[in-house]
């Protein structure tokens, strides 16, 4: 019996490119689905994005590439989609059709990108998107007409509802494969010769010739990032000299260079929406201008800015602890039951502190960086968050930064990691790479139970500020005040020494308001939540595991024998909590503390303290189990509890039998640890954030030397006042 | 000459010429201050800064240091 015989599989591979603001995302997510795969292009931060679908039995490979407003790099991260479209990767296939989807509300603007985009010369289809609010604006379209001015398929599209997809799956098929040398320059005459000449002068003794593309760019491209022989290898200077020649005698005709790009391409635009698309006679004010009114108002626009900041926020700290908890629980059961299973030694305590509390770190931060996620994909979605960067851009504008590094780095006093990965709404690198720097400095979370516990032990409970305020809220401040003081530094700092540069340029579109659609929002909060599991997860994890080997091992069963020995009138429990407390002075752990103690006596701390800060770098929060074990409490303590506030109270040196603790050393470990790199997810999303370990290693040096340094200030200066 | 942060709200007016050549000028030009095409002053951020424009039937805000790049004329 012979089997049908089944056509040839082929596949199609799709370049979806867009404005930022055109549903782009919601379109990729409704054509691929779950079929999707994320990574990073080699060198730069911009994530690759490749979805797959099938039609028929014609296979897609979709490419999603950056929103972008132009296809005129300026640098690595853009030149990556001009490369993606080119099909000068390795990476990834070169495309066959390209996908520009536009907001049919604003076309104006959408179609300059789409003009660039045909230049490219590949089998284009354009996807007019959001026609439901551009007819509620009382636009007409012809979509026929358009089409046909346009010279390629036009598909109308509301990706939101799915309305559309079939057509345009369907116009991919026939698109893919078709000529496109009819398609006509939006350039003038002179300007298309003077191309042609650098074209045959660039690659007349060339194997890899240059596309004409980037030829034209290169024409254009008066800030030199494409000469400079980064992106293009084969530029020399006799070449430079042709360029600006030609440039000069495109002046003299009446086309400066690079304005004759934008004048060119508009004009072109206007020429194809010309009796294409009718905009209404009488301009009406739409709903979308009259929320806006409210919301950029000095004091409505405000006030509701600050209410929705406090929601945030208190969402991140209160809304996720009931989660928190229940992770914080469940992997506590998880533990004792595997505890109670296997037989104490080596492999439970790997299980146990090593396994089971390292998934736990990666697992009980999910649940801020949902809810984070969540409220940042509303804001995105409905339109608001461009606004909040309108709203605060004057604000940040002092330390340097734009309004949109604020959201960023508000995240970050409930999470750094959300708050980091919450950075990728800042375009310009090197804003988004010092807020990134400076976003662990703000007091997260985590650091509050290390603030509480010392507070409670050693701060006074006294009223100040003629009894208003209580000393010890005022401490709490006065940390975070720490970190906020030290990020407008590191700021500053960055920006003079570092991260030179001119200040970058605030230009941002201000989006139409729209209803959120909550399947795009839990689709980013899903999307953003899993990422930090797989890309976080497994450093959080190595790290944890790491720190419990060291904690571990060596271990002899003289130690216990000792203790068992010199102590016969102690109850079990008791001696168990001595047992633990005298191995992890044996451990590798406990050596290092003691080892440190020369660099930490400084900072007023002996070798326990250094003990717990080196066990608390993969998790700040672990400092106060750790302290637990070391002070022979057993590891089970919280921040309330008052056998540890007083066991550190009570704690003396050996030599002098002076108390440990004082008030500058229960300082200067909070000023450490407000300044201080304790936390491996944060250093594994810089990672992945900025696709380098050079990012994650400057961080942590210089926050632990600034740690250092303000520890030790804080104690030399206390101890002045002290003694 | 009068430059698009001197302008008053609600008032139409219309780009005569980008100032400089750097990439910035580029940038406003492709977000469609263009010769020729009319602009109008929507409102101020609450702290005085920046502005919000009507171009091209969007909203675009800049910097008043980015605004003064580009010279407009009364419509």
């Amino acid at each position: 019996m012979n089997k049908p015989s089944i056509p040839a599989q082929q596949e199609i591979t799709v370049a979806l490119i867009g404005n930022p603001n055109t549903g782009k995302s919601t379109l990729f997510n409704a054509l691929t689905g779950v079929r999707q795969r994320v990574g990073n292009y080699p060198g730069v931060t911009v994530e690759k994005k490749i979805g797959r679908f099938s039609v028929g039995n014609t296979e897609y490979q979709c490419i999603d590439l950056p929103g972008t407003y132009s296809l005129a790099p300026r640098s690595p991260d853009e030149m990556i989609t001009v490369d993606v479209l080119l099909g000068r990767l390795q990476e990834v296939p070169p495309p066959d059709v390209v996908v520009c989807i536009v907001d049919a509300s604003n076309l104006q603007r959408n179609l300059y990108l789409v003009s660039q985009a045909l230049e490219l010369g590949l089998p284009t289809v354009v996807a007019l998107n959001m026609m439901d609010t551009a007819r509620a604006k009382g636009i007409h379209f012809d979509t026929e007409k358009l089409s046909k001015n346009l010279g390629v398929p036009i598909v109308p599209l509301q990706a939101n509802r799915g309305i559309g997809l079939d057509a345009l799956r369907e116009s991919l098929a026939a698109v893919a494969g078709t000529p496109t040398d009819n398609r006509i320059s939006p350039f003038p005459e002179a300007f298309q010769t003077e191309v042609a000449l650098l074209e045959e002068q660039l690659n007349r003794a060339s194997e890899s010739p240059v596309p004409r593309y980037l030829v034209e760019r290169l024409l254009l491209d008066t800030g030199g990032y494409l000469s400079n022989g980064e992106a293009l290898a084969s530029i020399d200077d006799a070449f430079q000299n042709h360029v600006l020649l030609a440039r000069k005698r495109l002046s003299a005709a009446g086309y400066p260079v690079p304005a004759v790009e934008a004048m060119s391409r508009y004009a072109w635009v206007a020429e194809m929406l010309d009796g294409a698309v009718t905009q209404p006679a009488e301009k009406q004010r739409s709903t979308s201008d009259q929320i806006d009114k409210v919301l950029t108002h000095k004091i409505w626009g405000t006030t509701i800015f600050a209410c929705m900041v406090l929601i945030i926020f208190q969402a991140i700290f209160s809304w996720a602890t009931p989660a928190m908890e229940s992770i914080d629980w469940a992997i506590g059961k998880i533990g004792n039951l595997i505890g109670d299973i296997l037989p104490t030694g080596a492999l439970q305590s790997l299980l146990v502190d090593g396994v089971v509390a390292g998934v736990g770190a990666v697992l009980v931060f999910l649940p801020q960086i949902f809810i984070l996620f969540f409220f940042i994909a509303v804001l995105e979605d409905c339109g608001y968050m461009a606004r909040t960067a309108y709203l605060m851009d004057k604000l940040m504008s002092h330390v340097g930064l734009s309004g949109k590094s604020f959201i960023p780095l508000l995240s970050s006093f409930a999470c750094a990691v959300p708050g980091i990965m919450a950075a990728r709404v800042i375009e310009n690198r090197r804003d988004r790479l010092v807020t990134i720097l400076i976003a662990p400095l703000m007091s997260c979370s985590a650091r509050l139970p290390v603030y509480i516990l010392l507070i409670g032990a050693f701060v006074p409970n006294t009223k100040t500020l003629g009894g208003w305020v209580g000393l010890q809220a005022l401490t709490m401040f006065g940390m975070y005040l720490v970190g906020i003081v030290a990020a407008v530094a590191v700021s500053w700092l960055l920006h003079k020494t570092l991260l030179k540069g001119e200040t970058p340029p605030f230009v941002m579109e201000l989006p139409s308001y729209k209803i959120p659609s909550l399947r795009t929002v839990v689709q980013r909060m899903t999307e953003r939540g899993w990422a930090f599991v797989r890309r976080a997860g497994t450093l959080i994890f190595a790290v944890t595991i790491l720190v419990w080997a060291a904690a571990y091992f060596p271990r002899s069963p003289e130690v216990e024998a000792q203790i068992r020995a010199n102590f016969p009138a102690l109850n079990e429990s008791e001696l168990e909590k001595r047992i633990a407390g005298a191995n992890i002075e044996q451990s590798i752990l406990g050596r290092m503390g003691h080892a440190i103690e020369p660099v930490v006596k400084p900072l007023g701390w002996d070798w326990r303290i250094g003990c717990a800060v080196i066990a608390s770098f993969p998790a700040r929060e672990v400092v106060i189990g750790t302290l637990g074990v070391i002070y022979n409490l057993g590891g089970e303590q919280d921040e309330q509890s008052l056998s540890l506030q007083e066991r550190l109270q009570s704690a003396t040196w050996p030599e002098t039998d002076k108390p440990v603790f004082n008030l500058p050393v229960a300082l200067s470990i909070m000023v450490f640890f407000a300044l201080c790199a304790q936390c491996a997810a944060t250093l594994a999303v810089i990672k992945r954030e900025t696709n380098s370990w050079r990012w994650p290693a400057f961080t942590f040096l210089y926050m632990t030397v600034l740690a250092y340094l303000g520890a030790l200030s804080t104690y030399q200066i206390g101890m002045l006042f002290v003694s | 000459m009068t430059t698009l942060a001197e302008t008053s709200r609600g008032k139409q007016v219309r780009v005569v010429q980008i100032i400089g050549d750097d990439s910035l000028s580029l940038r406003l030009m492709e977000m469609g201050l263009t010769p020729g095409v009319e602009v109008a002053l929507i409102g101020l951020a609450p702290l005085g800064d920046p502005m919000e424009f009507e171009v091209r039937d969007y909203r675009l805000s800049l910097r008043r240091t980015e605004a003064s790049r580009v010279v407009v004329e009364q419509v």
